[in-house]
């Protein structure tokens, strides 16, 4: 009888190794993500390289789900440069036009003024109260490349989480059960 | 191994790849555009001079804008963003940019522009030195293209100088 107990035994322990080596692939396929996110961190310099226009402000140039690339470099800013910035205590950055720019000659820092193109004034009601300018430190990357409409994807699953529930168990069942 | 699933996400990848690759090659192609663009801008009018209450400098000007920006225009761009700055430097500040006028070009159709508008944003300095001040009036545009690289670039004008007293 000993042989059932060696087969049994061997496709027990396969069924592990499979199950582990799914594990891995899986762990593999989300770590080399998050490597990808944070190597273009690096390159690009910005702490979001890619990001997704919420927003018509800047229509007709950027629609909702068209996706900008960002870029900061050490390059000043200028009158002119599309850039995303983040106000203190807002967590959704926006992607405006520079209008205004003064840079002082002592210390560098700059006072910088934004407008969407789609809007008829400037953003300081955006601002935070009593803020009129924004600095450097405001800006977290200068939009340099355009891609349409795949900015999409994000926006659906933001704004309807059950389809982005869907997608993620329908694609971890795939992963699970493909015997590659 | 030759599931429908295996062929749809093959025929998917591929796709994505194609596509991927126009964009890129489209992007690419507006390298071989050398545009030329010519423009003129002429100040008529200084409509009013004054010190704000808070000690800022405001001018507001009559500006004559023309400009033929259609070589910029290739099969890859879908609008032009075109504006008008004004570029000095203070004792305070090295480089002051504020822009005047803006707007957008949606076709090589309308690139041939002719505007005789005031200031359509406030020009005001930070602090008082706008008196008797020479500054720059550039032409920049950013071209927004249907997908890939964003260009800009720009043609310094005319200086202009402002008079020695308010009005």
């Amino acid at each position: 009888m000993g042989w059932i107990e060696e087969s049994v035994a061997s496709i027990k322990s396969f069924k592990i190794r499979q199950a582990l080596h799914q594990a891995v692939s899986l762990g593999m396929i989300v770590a080399s993500a998050l490597m990808i996110w944070k190597t273009l961190m690096c390159v690009t310099g910005s702490e979001s390289p890619v990001v997704v226009v919420l927003s018509e402000s800047m229509e007709p140039g950027f629609s909702r789900g068209d996706i900008l690339f960002l870029y900061l470099s050490r390059d000043p800013i200028r009158v002119g440069e599309i850039v995303v910035y983040n106000i203190d205590g807002r967590d959704i950055p926006i992607v405006h036009r520079v209008i205004k720019v003064h840079e002082r000659k002592d210390t560098g820092e700059v006072d910088i003024l934004t407008k969407g193109d789609n809007n008829e004034g400037d953003d300081i009601p955006l601002y935070a109260p009593d803020q009129y300018w924004l600095q450097r430190h405001h800006i977290m990357g200068r939009a340099v490349g355009f891609l349409p409409y795949v900015g999409w994807a994000t926006i659906i699953m933001t704004e309807k989480p059950i389809i982005k529930y869907v997608l993620i168990s329908v694609l971890g069942l795939l992963a699970i059960t493909s015997n590659d | 191994m030759h599931s429908f699933g295996y062929r749809a996400n093959a025929v998917l990848a591929f796709s994505v790849t194609i596509l991927a690759l126009i964009c890129g090659i489209a992007s690419f192609s507006d390298n071989f555009n050398s545009p030329s663009p010519d423009a003129q801008v002429r100040v008529l009018n200084i409509n009013w001079f004054r010190k704000k209450p808070d000690g800022n400098d405001e001018v507001s000007l009559t500006l004559n804008i023309s400009a033929n920006l259609e070589s910029l225009f290739t099969w890859n761009t879908k609008q032009v963003f075109v504006f008008l700055a004004a570029e000095y430097k203070t004792p305070k500040n090295a480089l002051n940019q504020v822009s005047l006028w803006d707007g957008i070009i949606p076709s090589k159709e309308k690139a041939k522009i002719r505007i005789h508008t005031t200031n359509k944003y406030r020009f005001i300095d930070q602090g008082s030195n706008l008196r008797g001040k020479d500054f720059n009036l550039t032409l920049h545009w950013h071209v927004m293209p249907k997908t890939g690289k964003m260009l800009r670039d720009n043609l310094v004008m005319s200086g202009f100088r402002l008079p020695e007293a308010y009005r």
